[in-house]
């Protein structure tokens, strides 16, 4: 029982130095001045103000644009190219790894200068596009490698002898496979769209005209101060993904017990 | 039941996409496309000139002259309008990024206050209209120092020690260091830039910290007593802190501009000129002066402003406490020498 | 399985998104010249040269023992929850790991702008240690605040990988354990930890990487007195312009990692050389 406690009250503490900051950000949002220092009464003028901050408004929108196409492609992507990894044998199996496995181990730094240089050198314009190309790409490695290990666990006779029965590649992919990886598709979505929605060095370097994302402009905000609209945003923007979130748990959860009973 | 779940969930994602992809694209307007700094304007003042002009504006941001240089050299984002300091058009002037301004378009020059045009980075004003200027100097807050401070040199006092917060900016800290020693803030001496260099190592254990802007918080909410800042900035400071005391030091400063230009590759170079002529129009400088707080140098603009900013000496001060001031010139060849300095500062332990 | 032509789309990706920039960083790394006209450029050690000196040498020295430091902690600190938590009923402990993800939600910069408020001189923090009637500490800028900024963001991406491999692990083979009479630590120490060494891997790969390459952090809690490679790298294509020199050491600083998790995965007898999973 006391062992039991004292893990309780770890993890609490633990948790307690995770949402301390998340906590004192959201307070902030109700701060009537605009200092980060000081409190000086509540107030929720910075939240009818962010509907009016026309600049803040588009960021938003391109962040999401962004986070949304990313994930999509590099989930679909990933879930496929996984798949044929998981089909390689010998050196292709693990030279495709090792490719794989560099934009995780580089620092994100390098990889974003990487991207500055090869779109200045394919005079690609630096925009919307460009800033999705390079999400997908450091997204993607990230859904294999959560895809794979379900891969790895997947009763395999299973795909095989749908491909035997006469079933193509793809309806065996369809039908056979992504059911039984699901759950690390659907880890590897949420990573996707979380590293790209955080993500601030590499969209600095690959945005372009009219495009900024809201870390960049949190970023150049820095300069005169950071408004405190962006603290009302953040708030709004989390709660609403933890709302997403929960219902989205309640709902596999409810599943999850519906399929044990049948 | 699953995959309907994650079907629909897809679904919705993708009808919240196409929403805003259509709203994002039903304007057929002009557009002129602004690069400026984080914060640097009214929005008000663009929605105004939206209306009158009929167009579209997009406006981004930029947080330092380094990251718009980058931007505009390597090229492919054709900006219209964009807003570098004094040293950096000149840069831009020798390496061809910014087109000549055709100064016929732009009847509101007239506006523009003498002592601001013709100056050593753009000689003949053919390249760039000035936007707001200002100094640099030192903010304390006078309930935590007990002595008024009247020179670089205080700031390398013991007493100070872990009240000082000093720029996280090459140029500018080793600017200060210059001038504490009387040299040049554009010396390209190698012997008085070590000499500099060897005097901020000596500072640096009395520094609180290097910062950008993050200074302006830490001296609003008292973490720190002393910092080195834009002018523009202390005004919006002393606004948020009456304790706060702003100086010019005595060894001299720094003087700089923020300017006007149009790139080389700027797509709507009409409506570019459009742009910075009503930027000079009166009423409309003085509201965004008013806003941002940042110095004018449109003497008509000035008159408009509230009687508490236009008697601010921080922001206006008499021209004869300008005379001991420097512009920054272009250093782009001491670059590799300022950062190797910059280097062994912070690698110095 | 005729499944492998699915993989290949993907490496004709990488190969155009990962492979070529990465050779054009090379290649800058060991020319010099104008950064913006290819045709000036030509071959050179120089950049190299210059980085082996004793200045950057130590700064590489900082960022590593920094980096190590933060590894260590989020480990100690990490391990525990990770197996705390997998070893909750699974409705509660899919929340509970969740609980970790979240936080990412709130833009980084944000998060750790917030430490600022939290750390200041008249912090919150500092703000209770006077009320309680002591002097105030000095919590920011310094090294420690660097450390705890990166303990405080890279923390999850050690929990995660332990805990998923620690719920994936057969239980059969601790119940063993026990039953040939090994007590709970030693259960602890040679079956559980053992086979929990694939996670603890992954986990010190993706805190160690980031915390090595970082230069948000030490810009913003260690106030730029603590000088990084990351805002070396930073500094030489955002404001000196230097791209081969910033390309010299962004290559300095993969080959180091490349090499210390070659050298860390050969502490990990279980995998099967495909990676293993990071989630």
């Amino acid at each position: 029982m006391v062992r039991k406690n004292i893990s309780r009250i770890y993890t609490a503490l633990i948790f307690i130095f995770l949402y301390t900051p998340i906590v004192v950000l959201i307070v902030f949002s109700f701060n009537n001045s605009k200092s980060r220092g000081n409190w000086d009464g509540f107030t929720i003028k910075w939240y009818i103000q962010l509907f009016s901050n026309k600049e803040i408004l588009r960021s938003l929108y391109y962040t999401l644009i962004i986070a949304i196409v990313s994930s999509l492609f590099s989930t679909i992507m990933g879930t496929f190219a996984a798949i044929g990894i998981y089909d390689m044998r010998g050196f292709t199996k693990k030279f495709a790894l090792n490719l794989n496995y560099l934009p995780v181990l580089n620092p994100d730094i390098v990889t974003a200068v990487s991207f500055m240089v090869l779109f200045k050198m394919a005079k690609l314009e630096l925009g919307i596009v460009t800033i999705i190309l390079a999400h997908i790409t450091f997204c993607t490695p990230y859904v294999i490698l959560s895809v794979l290990p379900k891969l790895k666990q997947m009763n395999k006779h299973l795909a095989e002898a749908a491909l035997d029965l006469g079933a193509t590649p793809f309806y065996a992919i369809r039908k056979v496979i992504i059911p039984q990886i699901m759950p690390g598709i659907v880890t590897g979505a949420l990573l996707a769209f979380t590293l790209s929605i955080d993500d601030f060095v590499i969209s600095f370097f690959t945005a372009g005209k009219g495009v900024s994302n809201l870390s960049i402009m949190i970023y150049s905000m820095a300069r005169r101060g950071i408004n405190p609209v962006i603290n009302a945003l953040s708030t709004l923007m989390f709660l609403t993904l933890m709302v997403l979130l929960l219902i989205i748990y309640k709902r596999s959860n409810k599943e999850e017990a519906q399929t044990i009973e049948n | 039941m699953k995959t309907k779940f994650t079907k629909s969930i897809l679904l919705s994602l993708f009808i919240v996409f196409s929403i805003f992809t259509i709203s994002g694209c039903s304007d057929d307007r002009p557009t002129i496309n602004i690069y400026n700094w984080g914060d640097y304007i009214d929005p008000e003042v663009l929605d105004i000139f939206e209306e009158e002009y009929n167009v579209k504006v997009v406006y981004d941001t930029f947080a330092t002259n380094e990251d718009l240089y980058v931007k505009i050299k390597q090229g492919g984002s054709s900006y219209d309008v964009i807003f570098p300091s004094d040293y950096m058009i000149e840069r831009m002037i020798k390496e061809n990024l910014i087109q000549k301004i055709d100064i016929n378009k732009i009847q509101n020059i007239e506006n523009v206050d003498e002592r601001f045009m013709n100056l050593d980075y753009d000689p003949d004003n053919q390249y760039s209209v000035p936007y707001m200027w200002g100094t640099v100097g030192i903010i304390y807050n006078k309930n935590l120092v007990n002595r008024p401070l009247t020179k670089w040199a205080d700031l390398w006092d013991e007493e100070f020690k872990g009240e000082i917060i000093m720029l996280n900016s090459q140029r500018d800290t080793l600017a200060v260091a210059l001038k504490k020693l009387h040299y040049s803030m554009n010396t390209r001496n190698i012997d008085e830039l070590e000499e500099a260099k060897n005097e901020l190592i000596k500072q640096r254990p009395l520094v609180y910290a290097y910062q950008g802007d993050e200074i302006k918080d830490s001296i609003i909410s008292e973490e720190a007593a002393i910092g080195v800042v834009w002018s523009g900035d202390a005004v919006a400071m002393m606004r948020e802190n009456p304790n706060l005391v702003y100086v010019l030091p005595e060894e001299g400063t720094n003087l700089w501009f923020d300017a006007m230009v149009i790139p080389k590759d700027a797509k709507n170079v009409e409506l570019a000129h459009e742009f910075i002529n009503f930027m000079l129009r009166p009423d409309i400088a003085a509201k965004n002066a008013e806003y941002i707080g940042y110095s004018s140098p449109l003497p008509k603009a000035i008159e408009l402003l509230s009687d508490e900013l236009k008697n601010n000496k921080v922001a206006y001060p008499d021209f004869s406490e300008l005379e001991n001031t420097e512009i920054f010139k272009d250093p782009s060849d001491m670059l590799q020498e300022y950062d190797r300095i910059w280097t062994e500062i912070f690698s110095s332990m | 399985m005729k499944l492998n032509k699915h993989g290949y789309f993907y490496l004709v990706w990488m190969a155009i998104f990962i492979a070529i920039p990465l050779l054009m960083v090379v290649y800058f790394a060991f020319t010099t010249g104008d950064s913006q006209s290819i045709s000036s450029f030509s071959f050179s050690l120089e950049n190299f040269k210059r980085f082996f000196t004793p200045m950057y040498l130590e700064v590489l020295n900082k960022s590593i023992q920094l980096a190590l430091i933060s590894t260590i902690i989020c480990l100690l600190l990490g391990y525990p929850v990770a197996y705390i938590i997998s070893k909750e009923k699974i409705q509660y402990r899919n929340v509970l790991i969740l609980l970790f993800v979240i936080p990412m939600w709130m833009n980084f910069l944000l998060r750790t702008y917030a430490w600022l408020t939290l750390l200041g001189k008249n912090g919150i923090i500092n703000f209770f240690i006077t009320r309680l009637g002591f002097k105030p500490l000095d919590l920011l800028y310094n090294d420690l605040a660097v450390l705890l900024g990166m303990v405080y963001n890279f923390l999850p991406f050690m929990v995660l990988p332990i805990f998923s491999v620690l719920t994936k692990m057969d239980n059969s083979l601790i119940e063993a354990s026990w039953d040939l009479g090994a007590n709970k630590f030693k259960t602890f120490m040679k079956v559980t930890f053992p086979l929990s060494l694939p996670g603890v891997i992954s986990g010190i790969t993706m805190v160690f990487i980031p915390a090595v390459s970082t230069f948000v952090i030490s810009s913003l809690l260690g106030g730029n007195k603590t000088y990084l490679i990351g805002n070396l790298i930073e500094q030489q294509f955002r404001y000196t312009g230097d791209w081969h020199f910033g390309s010299a050491m962004s290559i300095i600083l993969m080959v180091f990692i490349l090499i210390s998790m070659a050298l860390t995965s050969k502490f990990d007898k279980g995998k099967e050389g495909d990676g293993g999973g990071l989630w």
